[in-house]
């Protein structure tokens, strides 16, 4: 017999961003039961989390346990007493030969367990297990958690209610509706259970609600927005978009503010008006199915003209103190306790901006940068900190470097974001985040498994890639200030950025990183030549003889640094060698490479390094050492694992 | 279309309806109905409570000289606390918005995430802000600490921004227009506050005496928590109640000497530290107090 299975956890609104990643987990843990199934459907609502899976049995199959009882030589008594315990006549033992000899077992035959039973055991404990990030209870101190309380659970295996509680929660065969549209109680069946759901104003699929609002705004020119998008998917239970609009008026203020009201405040898709600007309409998903009497647009328009109002209020009262006037403010404005306040922040930034050869727009932005965290505009819209500066710098007629540097300043904010689009800019971020780090360190903020309160793993990262992409050719360790602690963190940043963000193989990325990786630029091109040596038939028999170049001087603990004394060289493979070696000049390794490669290998083949003649033997670890120096700016080719 | 008493009126008949005491706002000043004793020390300890009140709410640094049609210094919340939170806490503050005459049917609801926390009470706790046609007009939250103990009955708490939900009702742009009678306007009732309050937390407010105050305040409250004696067998008569006054005195002085500019960086975190101290010192000091087991030990 095969049953379908539906698993309904009921509860109050769980935040958007947090339900993928929980049905995710809740699929795993099911799998984890090892129950035979054929399909596993995940739904969720911010309501409710659903697992539906097909093709379940009634009961596990049936399946036999061998017990092994007493040898064949044992007393009868020992026999009888093992019979015994398995409930058996002595008759029923069979003899079974092993290894050991020959001895008493006894094979019995286990009854597949009732499905239900076994989800029913097993179900509380895989629902708690759900991995939320911050969890609560509800009930009373100690009690179970959860992400919110838990109202109602529906778990049915075919028409059969799977019983089990939690929480002072029975679970049952009734699942709720829509909370203002829908039924509070409504009794399913797993065969009609998305229908009844629909008929109660709950769209269970999250493909469903988020074509449903597609369709709706298709008309509309709405800024495409994934994120934004997500959010309204898992926030409704019933989306409908709607169309609202706003005084035109408010199109003079600068489009960065509009649309952070919007989007960030108000969960608004923005609208273009097809010339590259804005429309003076927006677009609201409602968690209901219409808005015959206009309520609801009414009530959005109002709650965002009351917003623009406020906004135009902070930008015109913003305007009447310059940044540069704001800059004694900072001294009230606390960077970080032990590090002090932003005035200060400033003072560093200018002096680091400048020893990063910063011009004199850079040191002015420096200067100006962090002025609009006393801006009204900013302690509302958080977010649009950076951005707001650099709008006011323009209106207040700031060189182009020096406003669009602030306007960046917090570039890149994530892998995928852009670095600052000037090196005014670029010189202003690094300054600032090489400030962060540095002092967070010296103080003993260091970020410690996901634990990175000031986002130091961000602004390093941040560093490395302005580096990187703005091809500035600092040395980087320069500035770190000897801070071992600091130099391990960017030294693993510099990895990741190059291995996971860029694709270099890890080998490749430890090969060139062991030549030295202070000047980031430099690094980049010697990956570069890396892997594209690496596509030659001679670089990987090559890598391999580097390798053994290392340990046999390593081995040798040999630390020589003189010339090879060319009188005590062999003739054959190691004059060859000796001789091709020199031929490299100033060569690259890529034109010199498929010589030297056979010359190596023959060397290896016929010379005894380990030579019986003292002086030979030495002039022999030369001549390796002299090449492996030859080479070693590139990268330390011993790295680089091979597969001969 | 309700004024905004008749909406007050009503929201406090149906909490009592639902067995709610009603409270008069509490006479001390104080930033959030949170902050008030009846929430702060009653959500503490296993005794169930359901409380209702309106209580003004003083932000010194959000006042706007009676200018801004959306911001006040000193606005109405009504707090609603419901100990231990009833399984259908949600629809019973549903049916509270129908009660003032909001058909939901025909608007958008929506429960976004917003945890609240309030370092300085040593108090966090889950919930969400309710958006209703795109305004946020309620915080509701399940506390789960307080002065930093683990609350042992999970308290509902519903914080309705009252001027919000009016204006949402009476469809008004600024809060000055919203009739608070059919005769008054908010604005009428109120203005004088807002401008008058503005100028002297932004201009007048003479910075020494507010930080002796704040210091004499402070002093009490301390004073007081160090003579407290979890032992005494008259420790139920001790007076944590007006030594929490001094406490609420402290963060109001706080908030004014902050909005004045008067608050450097170094003194920021430690001025935050002061007041989080004795409040703390005060919650657990109550926990203490009310708690039968331990009186019993003492005996």
């Amino acid at each position: 017999m095969s049953l379908p299975f539906l698993l309904e956890i009921g509860t109050e609104e769980i935040p958007d961003w947090m339900i993928p990643g929980a049905l995710e987990n809740l699929r795993l843990l099911f799998e984890k039961l090892a129950i035979p199934h054929e399909s596993i459907t995940m739904d969720a609502t911010p309501r409710r989390l659903v697992l539906r899976a097909d093709g379940l049995p009634a009961r596990q199959a049936d399946s036999e346990e061998r017990v092994m009882g007493p040898a064949k030589s044992a007393p009868a008594q020992a026999v009888a007493g093992f019979a015994r315990k398995q409930g058996v006549a002595p008759e029923a033992l069979t003899i079974e030969t092993t290894s050991k000899g020959e001895y008493y077992s006894f094979t019995r035959k286990v009854a597949g367990r009732q499905i239900k039973d076994i989800l029913a055991e097993a179900l509380p404990g895989l629902i708690l297990q759900i991995y939320f990030p911050k969890t609560m209870y509800w009930t009373v101190k100690g009690g179970p958690r959860f992400i919110r309380p838990i109202r109602w659970i529906v778990a049915l295996l075919g028409e059969e209610i799977v019983p089990f509680e939690i929480a002072g929660v029975q679970s049952g065969a009734l699942t709720s509706g829509h909370r203002r549209l829908g039924a509070r109680e409504i009794a399913i069946t797993p065969a009609g259970y998305e229908q009844r759901l629909r008929d109660h104003y709950v769209i269970l699929s999250a493909e469903q609600r988020r074509e449903k609002i597609r369709r709706e705004m298709a008309g509309v020119a709405v800024k495409a927005d994934p994120a934004l998008l997500e959010t309204l998917v898992y926030i409704t239970e019933y989306p409908t978009a709607i169309t609202g609009s706003f005084d035109p008026q408010f199109l003079a203020l600068p489009e960065e503010v509009l649309v952070t009201v919007m989007r960030h405040h108000q969960k608004y898709f923005s609208v273009e008006d097809g010339h590259g600007g804005l429309a003076a309409r927006f677009v609201a998903v409602m968690n209901i199915p219409s808005d015959p009497e206009g309520f609801v647009q009414r009530g959005n328009e109002r709650v965002l003209r009351a917003r623009f109002n406020d906004a135009r209020f902070f930008w015109e009262t913003d305007q009447k103190k310059s940044l540069a006037g704001r800059i004694p403010d900072l001294a009230h404005v606390t960077f970080q306790a032990k590090l002090g306040s932003y005035l200060e922040k400033t003072e560093r930034m200018k002096a680091l901006g400048k020893e990063l050869g910063g011009d004199d727009h850079a040191i002015r932005a420096a200067g100006l940068a962090k002025c609009d965290l006393t801006t009204e505009l900013v302690k509302e819209f958080t977010e649009l900190q950076g951005v707001v500066g650099g709008l006011y710098a323009r209106v207040q007629g700031e060189p182009e470097a020096v406003w669009q540097a602030i306007y960046d300043q917090y570039k890149p904010e994530s892998m995928e974001d852009r670095i600052p689009r000037n090196r005014t800019g670029q010189i202003v971020s690094l300054a600032d985040k090489l400030d962060t780090l540095r002092g967070c360190f010296r103080v003993g903020m260091i970020p410690s498994g996901s634990r990175d309160p000031f986002a130091l793993r961000r602004a390093s990262q941040g560093v490395v890639k302005i580096l990187v992409e703005g091809k500035i050719e600092l040395p980087l360790l320069d500035f770190l200030e000897g801070d071992q602690a600091l130099i391990d963190f960017f030294a693993d940043r510099v990895k990741f950025y190059f291995k996971d963000h860029r694709g270099f193989a890890y080998d490749e990325v430890n090969a060139c990183m062991a030549a030295g990786w202070s000047n980031l630029v430099d690094l980049e091109a010697r990956l570069v030549r890396v892997q594209n040596l690496r596509k030659t038939p001679d670089f990987e028999p090559l890598a391999a003889s580097f390798k053994r170049i290392r340990n046999i001087l390593e081995q040798a603990k040999f630390t020589g640094v003189a010339d090879v004394d060319e009188s005590l060289l062999e003739a054959g493979p190691e004059k060859a060698l000796y001789e091709e070696y020199q031929r490299i000049g100033d060569q690259p390794l890529e034109d010199v490479i498929s010589k030297l490669r056979p010359k190596i290998d023959l060397f290896f083949d016929k010379v005894l390094v380990n030579a019986p003649d003292a002086a030979v033997r030495k002039n022999r670890l030369d001549l390796l050492q002299s090449l492996s120096r030859k080479f070693s700016m590139i990268a330390d080719f011993s790295e680089i694992v091979t597969h001969s | 279309m309700p004024s905004f008493q008749e909406i007050i009126f009503k929201l406090k008949e149906y909490w009592a309806e639902r067995g709610c005491v009603i409270q008069e706002p509490y006479d001390v000043e104080v930033g959030a109905g949170t902050m008030c004793p009846e929430t702060f020390l009653r959500v503490l300890g296993p005794s169930p409570y359901s409380v209702a009140y309106v209580q003004p709410s003083r932000r010194p640094a959000d006042g706007r000289y009676g200018d801004n049609p959306n911001r006040l210094f000193k606005h109405s919340q009504l707090q609603v606390i419901l100990k231990p939170a009833p399984e259908d806490v949600i629809e019973q503050y549903l049916g509270s918005l129908e009660a003032i005459g909001i058909d939901l049917r025909h608007h958008d609801i929506k429960f976004e995430e917003d945890n609240w926390e309030a370092p300085t009470l040593g108090a966090w706790g889950i919930g969400w802000q309710v958006m209703l046609d795109g305004l946020e007009v309620t915080q509701f939250t399940y506390f789960q600490q307080c002065g930093g103990i683990d609350l042992d009955l999970v308290p509902a708490e519903i914080t309705y921004g009252l001027e919000r939900l009016t204006a949402f009702l009476q469809v008004k742009d600024s809060v000055y227009d919203i009739d608070w009678t059919k005769d008054f306007t908010y604005g009428y009732v109120r203005y004088r506050d807002e401008l008058q309050y503005s100028v002297y937390n932004f201009e007048m407010a003479d910075i020494p005496t507010l930080w002796k105050l704040f210091e004499l305040h402070e002093g009490e409250a301390a004073r007081l928590l160090s003579l407290y004696d979890p032992k005494s067998a008259h420790k139920k008569r001790f007076p944590l109640l007006p030594a929490y006054d001094h406490v609420l005195k402290c963060s109001n002085l706080f908030n004014t000497l902050d909005s004045r500019g008067a608050i450097s960086v170094t003194e920021r975190v430690g001025m935050i530290q002061r007041v989080r101290k004795i409040a703390v010192g005060v919650a657990q000091a109550w926990a203490d107090q009310q708690s039968d087991a331990v009186s019993e030990v003492a005996q």
